[in-house]
């Protein structure tokens, strides 16, 4: 039976750290970095874990030293989030392009400046064309949960890629809330030994990893990238199948909530899916044929899945909790309305780019977004494309 | 590994892993070589400071003298005549433009 526990975001991360029982974690024990590793630490030093933990001297080094765990052969985590994340850039990327399973929670925050260190997904989407698979989680459980999943996503032969988890900063990494942990016996058993491809340690098979790759290879070693990531996407689901069978908790690509019949929906990430389904549930108390879809996985992107989920609605707006300042709109929209482009009678989109710098998002914000699709629904117009939400005019 | 002319992106090793240990000794980097190390025989003391200075293995040793230089992976880098105390301050090895250079004293490939 599952252990019922409270639990921050931030805890029931560590705490699934700690039962994956990693070989390697490589961290940098200060702001920006979270609470995650700091739990973890405790672990390490309390023999609860056999994990080397190797404290470095900033995020950069992080990730590099992850990388190179990881080719080693080690099953190696790190965490981090914001500017850490930020400063851990040219790694995030090698790690992608040398093909390394590492797992590693990002607490969304806003990157700086002006100075802040509060929710919103700009760490994250900046990351978004690295090549690693992204996760969203709107609470601790999904979180932890996805944690889990991420190992043997990466893992998978087929895929074979870094996968980010990501949760809301404070909003879930801080607050406490009622969960389930799984048994530490059973989340071994299920998460299983890593065996790892091409280990730099395996001294009777010595191989050259991460060498030059200039024009004459480079682009086929992108094109694998390209296409561990289309593979990946079968593989998230497979997993999710059998973390049912362990859990009794499903999860798919995304969450649809409401939205079979719905006229209107939202496009939502993260902690807010779970404020905009109190907002939906009491519009549909009122008869209003509200929906919402919440993005599990940001990359791979399911463009074909949500086009069909949000074919043949009227109206949808999709929230983005992070700019991507190209004067158009925010990343997921942009992600959206292109996989909606040619999909028969699409229905009208339109952004909303809201909760930026840790921005309170209530569920009078969410219902003003459905006020609004409703009214575009009615006169068939779409006044604005993109709104701030919530903005001081 | 060798990859095969006609191979595509599905065929060679995930990011760029080489699985065969030792396979630099297969590309042959002596094309990269403006100037050539020549070697002056009668100037040398066989203290084998090319040798160990040498950033690849061109220099050639036998018995513990100095026996040649493999043009095929000398780059020209110039170290060697460079750490070279050669006799009476004549060098036992001179940089020549590779071309001028063929078939020179000391060219054995
Ligand atoms: S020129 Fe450079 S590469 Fe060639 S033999 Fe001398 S030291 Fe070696
Ligand atoms: S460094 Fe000069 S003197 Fe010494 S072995 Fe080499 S060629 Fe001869």
């Amino acid at each position: 039976m599952s252990i019922r526990v409270a639990k921050t975001g931030n805890e029931a991360v560590a705490e699934g750290m700690r039962q994956i029982n990693p070989d390697v974690v490589a961290a940098y024990p200060i702001t920006p970095q979270t609470e995650i590793v700091q739990i973890f630490s405790s672990f390490v030093a309390n023999g609860k874990v056999d994990t080397e933990f190797v404290t470095v001297e900033s995020e950069h080094s992080a990730m590099s030293a992850t990388v190179g765990a990881s080719s080693a052969g080690a099953r190696a985590m790190t965490a981090t989030s914001a500017n850490g994340l930020a400063l851990m850039w040219e790694i995030v990327y090698i790690a992608a392009s040398m093909r390394l399973p590492i797992v590693m929670p990002v607490v969304n925050r806003a990157l700086s400046g002006p100075i802040n260190i509060h929710c919103d997904h700009s760490d994250t989407m900046g990351a978004r064309d690295a090549g690693w698979v992204q996760i969203f989680s709107e609470n601790a459980q999904e979180a932890y949960d996805n944690l889990l999943q991420a190992v043997r996503i990466a893992e998978d032969k087929n895929v074979l890629l870094p996968v980010m988890v990501t949760m809301d900063g404070f909003i879930i990494s801080h607050a406490m809330e009622v969960m389930h942990l799984l048994e530490d016996e059973k989340v071994r058993k299920w998460v299983g030994e890593y065996v790892p491809e091409n280990p730099l340690l395996d001294v009777d098979n010595p191989v050259t990893v991460g060498p030059l790759d200039l024009y004459d290879w480079n682009m086929e070693h992108k094109r694998q990238q390209a296409e561990a990531m289309i593979q990946a996407k079968p593989v998230i689901l497979e997993v999710a199948k059998d973390y049912a069978k362990l859990s009794g908790r499903e999860y798919g690509l995304f969450e649809e909530y409401m939205l079979d019949d719905a006229e209107i929906a939202i496009v939502v990430l993260g902690s807010t899916a779970g404020t905009a389904k109190e907002v939906v549930k009491a519009l549909r108390a009122d008869g209003v044929k509200a929906g919402l879809l919440k993005v599990r996985v940001f990359r791979p992107f399911p463009a074909r899945e949500i086009a069909a989920a949000l074919g043949g609605k009227k109206a949808i707006a999709v929230m983005d909790r992070s700019d991507s300042f190209n004067a158009v709109s925010g990343p997921v929209f942009a992600e959206v309305r292109s996989a909606m482009y040619g999909v028969e009678n699409a229905p009208k989109i339109v952004d909303y780019i809201y909760g930026i710098g840790g921005r309170d998002v209530t569920m009078d914000h969410i219902k003003s977004v459905y006020d609004d699709l409703a009214k575009i629904v009615k006169t068939g117009q779409v006044e604005r494309a993109l709104t701030y939400l919530g903005i001081r005019e | 590994m060798s990859v095969p002319k006609d191979a595509g992106w599905k065929d060679v090793p995930k990011a760029g892993r080489i699985l065969e240990p030792g396979c630099a000794a297969k590309y042959e980097t002596g094309g990269w070589r403006t100037y050539r190390p020549v070697h002056v025989p009668e100037n040398c003391i066989n203290c084998l400071l090319c040798w160990v200075y040498c950033p690849d293995m061109s220099i050639q040793v036998e018995n513990g003298r100095f026996k040649g230089i493999d043009y095929r992976y000398c780059k020209g880098c110039g170290v060697c005549a460079q750490v070279c105390p050669g006799k009476r301050g004549n060098k036992a090895l001179m940089m020549l433009l590779d071309e001028e250079a063929q078939g020179a004293e000391g060219d054995t490939k």
